[in-house]
C-alpha cells in the first residue's frame, strides 16, 4: 500500500483546483470517517492523496446570510452546539449534534463530512431534511432532499466540494429523536426529525438513504396524526442488520413519530 | 529490621504501587516496548467455518525474500496449544481440518506493516468446505459431562406440591480488555525464546511454548508486561499469541512483534461460553424448596480449551446459594464450528446463576409470595450442605449481604416520562474462591519472599497485576506479616526465569490462596530474621500450597468440598424501560459483597464496580450475532460496551465475614461481582413491564417484542 | 511538520497522511497515548489539540501543523503530578491503566471548559473514553474531587 500524499490547500479555490488535478484524492475534514477507512484499507477507490480541508477558515463559521443561517462545511459539531445562532434558530440540529459520538468526535465531526459520507444512519441528515436545508458547493446549491441518490451516493459531481449548509429561517419547529445502540458513541437504529408546519417527517437508518416519509407527511399535512403514524411503515424500507431488525425499526419509527408529534402538539 | 510501630497496611486503601506510572504514561504495555530490529508479525486466518485445508499458494510474482513465512511444517515441537485436551493445533495442517472461522493457518513477519499487507494479498488459500455445526442444538461432539446428584430428585419432584420449570439462554460475551492481545518474541542467549506479552498466567504460556517450540524450562522465558485488562480473556489465549510470535522470531532469527488490532481480537479470540439452562424446581405449599433438577448445555466452540473447567464451575453453582435436599445437575459442554470459547470472569457461574436466581422469581410468582421471602427461607446458612454435599462451616453471609443491600437501596424514583417505566430487581449469589475441588492441590502454587538487603524485601510470585491490585495487596500482606512499612516491600517482575509458579491469576484465588502463601512465607521470614543478630542475606523463604486437611473433594463422584469457602453478594438493580423503544437503562446498582476481609477497600470496591458493569453490559447491550460461524460484531462500533453515560450509579457495600483460612480473613472477590446483576436486571424489567425475558442480552429488540406480545 | 508537543517545539519529517497516533508513539517515542481500537470508538488515543480533546487515531499528522498538542506525558509538571493525576491514584480511578491517559486528557479538557461540572456533566464529558475495569464510578469521583 503506497503511502498516501497529504495535500494542504491554501483556500477553497486552491482546494478545488487540487481536487480537479488529483481526481483520486479524498477530501478530509475532521477525519472521523475517512481516517478509520483509510487505516482499514477500506476506501474505494484507494486514494492517492488526502486533501485537508480542516484548516480552511472559509469552511468554518456560522453566520446569517440573507435571511438564512449558514454553517461552514468544516465547522465541528462542538461549534454548532455552542453557537447562540444555532441554539436559537435550529435547536434540533443542536440536539442531533449532541447525540453524535462523544466529546472527541464532536470536536472533529462536521456537516460536510456527514453529507459526503451519506451514511443512511447519519444523525444530522434527517434534521437537514426536516429543515429543508441546502447544500452549498463550490459550484452550485443542491437541495438536501435531492442530495442522496443511493446507498452512500450523493449528487456531487467529480471534484465538487461541499462548502456550507444553508438553513431557511422560517421559524419552523423541528423535533428530533435518535434511538441508538447505547447512550453515547452510538450508531442509530432509528433517527427522526419532525416538523408539523410545514409537514416534514425525515428518518434515517430505515432505508438505504435518509429519507422523507412522503405518505406520512401527506397525512400530517391533512392534520391526520394517526394516519401519519400508520403511513410511515410504508414509506420506510428497513432491513435486518448487525445493529437491529426491520421489525424493530418499523415499530420504533411509528412510536417515535407518535411521540414527536405528541410533543409538538403540547406547546 | 522490623518496625514494631509500622501501622498495618492491610485494610487501608494505600496508593496503588504502580499508580504513578499509570497516570503519567510511564507504564509500558507490550506495544509500548521498543525492541530494536524487531519485525512485525501477522496471522493469516481461515475464512471458512469448517473444511479441509487443501492448499496454501504463495504468488511467485511477489518477492518473498522480504517476508518470513511460518506454517505448521515449521513447528519444531508439537503442533498443539497446550491446555487440557491437546486438540487445538497452533497452526492448521495441510490436509487437516479447519474447525472455525479465523482459525490460524500461517504466520508472516516483515520489516514493516505495509510489506505484511502486500504479502497478505499474494496468498491464496483453498479449502474443501464442509457443512459446519453452528447451533448448540445441532452439536454432536461433547467435550465434557458432569453429573451432580444429591438425594432423590425424581421422587421429590413427584411429591412436590408445585413444580416450576423454565428454560434460559445466555449469550456470548467478549472480555473487551481495552488493550488488545499482543506479544513480542525474541531469540534469547539461552538458545531459546523469550516472550514478553499481555497476559495473566506466565507459566501457562511457558508450558505452551516449551511444548510447541521444543524448549526446556530454562530456554523458554515468559515475562508479563504491564497488562491493560484481562478478565480471563488473557488466561489461555496468550499461549496462542506467544507460540505464534515465537515461531516467527525463531525462523526470522530476530525479534517479532505480534500485536492484534481490535478487529482481529474481536473476530478470533475466546468469548464467554453461551448456553442453555433448563431448570425445574419443586416446592411444598409453604414454599420449602425440596427439589432442583437442572440441565446445562454450554457451547465450547471448535476446540476444548478450558471448557471442562468452565462447565465444572457452572455445574457446581447451578443450584444457587440455597439449601435443597434433592438436587440433580446434569451438565455437558459441546463442540460447534465457532471460534473456541474460553475464560471470562465468572467462568460458568454467571451463566448458571442467571437461571438459578430467576427461578426464585418464577417460583415466587407461582406461589404468589414475595421472592425475598423465598430467598430468606432457602438461603444457605452455616451447617447447611450444598448441591455437592459440602457442609458450610464458616463465613456464610447470604443473610448479611441481603440485609446490607436492602438497607442501602436508594429510594425508588418513578419515571417522569409516560412511556418509561421504572422497575427494581434483586439477586443473591455466591462464588467459590480458588480452584475447584482438587485443583489447588494439583496446581501446588509456589511463592517466595526474600530479604535482599537489610530492611528490603521482595515478593517473588508469578501472580500478575492486571488492574485488580495484585502488587499492592501482596505488598500490604507481606509488609504486615513482616512488621515493616510498605516502602520496604517490592514485588519482583513476573518473569518465569525469576519467580516460582504461583498458579494462574484466575479463579478468585489471588488474594486468598496466593496471598495466603505470601502471608505464611513473610511470617516465617520474619521469624528466621529475628532469630539471628546478623542474618546472612539474601535470605529467602519458599512456600508451596498445601490443601487444608478439612477440604475433601471426590473427583469421581463430584461430591464434597468444591471450594474451601465462598464469597457472597446481593445485587439490587433499578431500571427504566422505555416501552416505546424497548431500551433498558440501568440507573442504579447496589451491591453488598462479603469477601471475608477487604485487604484494600478501594480496590475491593473497584472489583465490584467493574465486574458489575461488565455484567450489566452482558445483560443489556453486549451481543454477538453470527453468520456462517463468523462474528458479525467484529469492530468496536458494533460490539458495544457501556460508556460512562450508559453506566448506572454503582454503590458498593463491603461486608466482612472473615474466613479462617484466608490471609487476614480474606476470600476471593474478582469474579463474584459478575454473577448478580444479570438476573437482577431481568427481574427489574419484569417489575417495570410485567414481562419475563428468559435470556441475556435483553436487547431493546427482545424487550419491545416481549412487551408487544404480552 | 512543526508543532508544539507538551510545551516544546517539535519538528518532524513524517508523511502528513500518517495517523497522529502513530507519529506520537513511533516517530516521537511518546507511548503514553494508546491504541485501543483504531476506529475512534474507545478514546484510549485521546490527546488535546489546541485545548480540545480528540482521538489521535482520526487525525492526520499534517493536520497538527502549527498546533498545540498535549499528551499524558505533558500533564505533570516535572515530578509534580497534576491534581487530577493525584486524584486518580488516590481514588482508585486507575486499575489496569490502559484507558487512563485518554481519560485524564478528556477530564482535563472537561474541567477547563467547565470547572464545576455535575456528575452528569462528567459522564457526558467522559462518554468517549471506554473503561472496562472500573465501572467509571471512581473515575467520576476523582474528577468531581477536582472541581474548583
Amino acid at each position: 500500500m503506497p503511502e498516501v500524499t497529504y495535500l494542504r490547500p491554501r483556500d477553497v479555490a486552491d482546494a478545488a483546483r487540487l481536487y480537479r488535478e488529483h481526481p483520486t484524492c479524498r477530501p478530509l475534514a475532521g477525519g472521523t470517517d475517512v481516517m478509520v477507512m483509510l487505516h482499514a484499507g477500506a476506501l474505494r477507490p484507494a486514494p492517492s492523496a488526502l486533501l485537508d480541508l480542516w484548516p480552511l477558515g472559509e469552511l468554518k463559521g456560522i453566520r446569517r446570510v440573507n435571511g438564512a443561517l449558514e454553517i461552514g462545511a468544516a465547522e465541528p459539531y462542538t461549534g454548532i452546539i455552542r453557537s447562540a445562532l444555532v441554539r436559537e434558530h435550529l435547536p434540533a440540529l443542536v440536539a442531533a449534534a449532541q447525540t453524535i459520538g462523544a466529546a472527541q468526535i464532536q470536536n472533529r465531526g462536521t456537516l460536510g463530512g456527514n453529507l459526503a459520507n451519506a451514511s443512511p444512519a447519519g444523525d444530522t441528515l434527517p434534521v437537514l431534511l426536516a429543515y429543508d436545508a441546502t447544500v452549498v458547493t463550490d459550484r452550485r446549491t443542491i437541495s438536501v432532499s435531492d442530495f442522496f441518490t443511493g446507498y452512500r451516493k450523493t449528487a456531487l459531481q467529480p471534484a465538487e466540494l461541499i462548502v456550507a449548509v444553508r438553513f431557511p429561517l422560517d421559524g419552523r419547529t423541528v423535533r428530533f429523536r435518535k434511538v441508538g445502540t447505547r447512550a453515547a458513541q452510538a450508531i442509530s437504529k432509528v433517527v427522526m426529525a419532525v416538523s408539523r408546519e410545514p409537514a416534514r417527517i425525515a428518518v434515517g437508518s430505515v432505508a438505504e438513504v435518509p429519507l422523507r416519509a412522503r405518505d406520512a407527511e401527506a397525512a400530517l399535512t391533512r392534520g391526520d396524526v394517526a394516519g401519519a403514524v400508520a403511513a410511515i411503515t410504508a414509506d420506510i424500507r428497513p432491513i435486518d442488520d448487525v445493529r437491529s431488525t426491520a421489525a424493530y425499526r418499523r415499530a420504533v419509527a411509528q412510536n417515535v413519530l407518535r411521540e414527536l408529534l405528541d410533543a409538538s402538539s403540547r406547546r | 529490621m522490623t518496625n514494631a510501630t509500622a501501622s498495618p497496611a492491610v485494610g487501608r486503601s494505600v496508593p496503588r504501587r504502580e499508580g504513578a506510572d499509570k497516570v503519567t504514561g510511564r507504564a509500558r504495555y507490550t506495544d509500548d516496548l521498543v525492541v530494536p530490529g524487531a519485525w512485525y508479525g501477522k496471522t493469516i486466518r481461515s475464512t471458512v467455518a469448517r473444511g479441509t485445508l487443501r492448499s496454501i499458494k504463495l504468488d511467485p510474482g511477489f518477492d518473498w525474500s522480504r517476508v518470513v513465512v511460518v506454517t505448521a511444517e515449521d513447528i519444531p515441537g508439537e503442533n498443539v496449544v497446550q491446555l487440557i485436551r491437546d486438540d487445538q493445533p497452533a497452526l492448521a495442517r495441510l490436509g487437516g481440518e479447519i474447525r472455525h472461522q479465523a482459525e490460524p493457518i500461517l504466520l508472516l513477519a516483515a520489516a514493516d506493516r505495509a510489506t505484511l499487507e502486500e504479502a497478505t494479498s499474494h496468498i491464496a488459500i483453498a479449502y474443501d468446505a464442509m457443512t459446519p455445526v453452528l447451533a448448540i442444538d445441532d452439536a454432536t461432539e461433547t467435550y465434557s459431562t458432569i453429573e451432580i446428584v444429591k438425594g432423590d430428585v425424581d421422587s421429590a419432584l413427584r411429591d412436590a406440591a408445585v413444580v416450576v420449570e423454565r428454560a434460559f439462554r445466555v449469550g456470548l460475551q467478549e472480555q473487551l480488555y481495552i488493550e488488545p492481545q499482543g506479544a513480542i518474541a525474541q531469540p534469547n542467549d539461552r538458545g531459546g525464546i523469550t516472550v514478553v506479552g499481555s497476559l495473566q498466567c506466565p507459566y501457562y504460556v511457558h508450558r505452551a511454548l516449551k511444548r510447541a517450540l521444543a524448549l526446556t524450562d530454562e530456554e523458554a522465558v515468559v515475562i508479563q508486561a504491564e497488562t491493560g485488562g484481562g478478565f480471563g480473556g488473557k488466561e489461555e489465549y496468550p499461549s496462542v499469541v506467544a507460540i505464534h510470535a515465537a515461531l516467527l522470531a525463531r525462523k526470522a532469527g530476530r525479534p517479532v512483534r505480534l500485536i492484534y488490532d481490535r478487529h482481529e481480537d474481536l473476530a478470533a479470540t475466546t468469548k464467554r461460553h453461551p448456553g442453555t439452562i433448563r431448570h425445574r424446581s419443586g416446592v411444598r405449599r409453604d414454599g420449602t424448596l425440596v427439589a432442583q433438577d437442572i440441565e446445562i448445555v454450554l457451547d465450547g466452540g471448535a476446540y476444548c480449551t478450558l471448557t471442562p473447567v468452565v462447565l465444572s464451575r457452572a455445574a457446581i453453582h447451578a443450584a444457587g446459594p440455597y439449601a435443597c435436599p434433592n438436587v440433580r445437575i446434569r451438565a455437558r459442554a459441546v463442540a460447534t464450528n465457532t471460534p473456541p470459547n474460553g475464560a471470562f470472569r465468572g467462568f460458568g457461574a454467571p451463566q448458571s446463576l442467571f437461571a438459578a436466581e430467576l427461578m426464585v422469581e418464577h417460583v415466587a410468582e407461582r406461589l404468589r409470595v414475595p421472592s425475598l421471602d423465598l430467598r430468606r427461607k432457602w438461603m444457605l446458612r452455616v451447617g447447611d450442605s450444598t448441591a455437592t454435599g459440602q457442609v458450610l462451616t464458616e463465613s456464610v453471609s447470604a443473610d448479611l449481604v441481603l440485609d446490607a443491600a436492602l438497607k442501602a437501596a436508594p429510594a425508588v424514583r418513578p419515571s417522569a416520562r409516560p412511556t418509561v417505566r421504572h422497575g427494581r430487581g434483586l439477586s443473591l449469589v455466591f462464588h467459590g474462591s480458588g480452584f475447584t475441588g482438587s485443583g489447588e492441590k494439583k496446581l501446588s502454587g509456589k511463592v517466595a519472599v526474600e530479604c535482599t538487603r537489610p530492611g528490603e524485601f521482595t515478593i517473588l510470585t508469578a501472580s500478575t497485576e492486571i488492574g485488580q491490585g495484585t502488587k499492592t495487596i501482596f505488598s500490604q500482606i507481606a509488609a504486615d506479616a513482616l512488621g515493616v512499612t510498605l516502602e520496604q516491600v517490592s514485588v519482583g517482575a513476573q518473569d518465569t526465569s525469576l519467580v516460582p509458579d504461583s498458579g494462574p491469576t484466575v479463579a478468585s484465588r489471588t488474594a486468598m490462596i496466593v496471598g495466603g502463601l505470601i502471608h505464611e512465607a513473610a511470617g516465617e521470614l520474619r521469624e528466621r530474621l529475628a532469630k539471628v543478630r546478623k542474618p546472612k542475606l539474601p535470605l529467602r523463604v519458599d512456600k508451596t500450597y498445601v490443601q487444608p486437611d478439612s477440604v475433601h473433594w471426590d473427583d469421581q463422584t463430584y461430591r464434597g468440598d468444591a471450594y474451601p469457602v465462598y464469597g457472597w453478594a446481593c445485587t439490587i438493580a433499578d431500571v427504566d424501560v422505555d416501552t416505546a423503544t424497548g431500551e433498558v437503562r440501568v440507573t442504579d446498582v447496589v451491591t453488598a459483597v462479603d469477601c471475608g476481609k477487604a485487604i484494600h477497600p478501594v480496590m475491593a470496591e473497584g472489583q465490584i464496580e467493574g465486574g458489575a458493569l461488565q455484567a450489566v453490559g452482558w445483560a443489556t447491550i453486549e451481543e454477538i450475532k453470527t453468520q456462517d460461524g463468523r462474528y458479525l460484531n467484529d469492530r468496536l462500533a458494533t460490539y458495544i460496551i457501556p460508556t460512562a453515560l450508559d453506566a448506572p450509579r454503582l454503590k458498593t457495600i463491603l461486608v466482612e465475614n472473615p474466613y479462617s483460612g484466608g490471609p487476614f480473613g480474606a476470600k476471593g472477590i474478582g469474579e463474584l461481582p459478575m454473577d448478580g446483576p444479570a438476573p437482577a436486571i431481568i427481574a427489574a424489567i419484569h417489575d417495570a413491564t410485567g414481562v419475563w425475558l428468559d435470556e441475556v442480552p435483553a436487547t431493546p429488540e427482545k424487550v419491545l417484542e416481549a412487551c408487544a406480545s404480552s | 511538520m512543526r508543532f508544539v508537543l507538551n510545551g516544546r517545539s517539535v519538528s518532524i519529517d513524517a508523511p502528513g497522511s500518517r495517523r497522529l497516533l502513530d507519529v506520537l508513539r513511533e516517530s516521537l517515542g511518546f507511548t503514553g497515548t494508546k491504541e485501543g481500537c483504531g476506529e475512534g470508538e474507545c478514546g484510549a488515543c485521546s490527546v488535546l489539540i489546541d485545548g480540545e480533546v480528540v482521538n489521535s487515531c482520526l487525525v492526520a499528522a499534517g493536520q497538527v501543523e502549527g498546533c498545540d498538542v498535549v499528551t499524558v506525558e505533558g500533564l505533570a509538571n516535572g515530578a509534580e503530578l497534576s491534581v487530577l493525576q493525584q486524584a486518580f491514584i488516590e481514588r482508585g480511578a486507575a486499575q489496569c491503566g490502559i484507558c487512563t491517559p485518554g481519560m485524564l486528557l478528556a477530564a482535563h479538557a472537561l474541567l477547563r471548559e467547565n470547572p464545576r461540572p455535575s456528575e452528569d456533566d462528567v459522564r457526558t464529558g467522559l462518554a468517549g473514553n471506554l473503561c472496562r475495569c472500573t465501572g467509571y464510578t471512581k473515575i467520576i469521583d476523582a474528577v468531581l474531587a477536582c472541581r474548583r
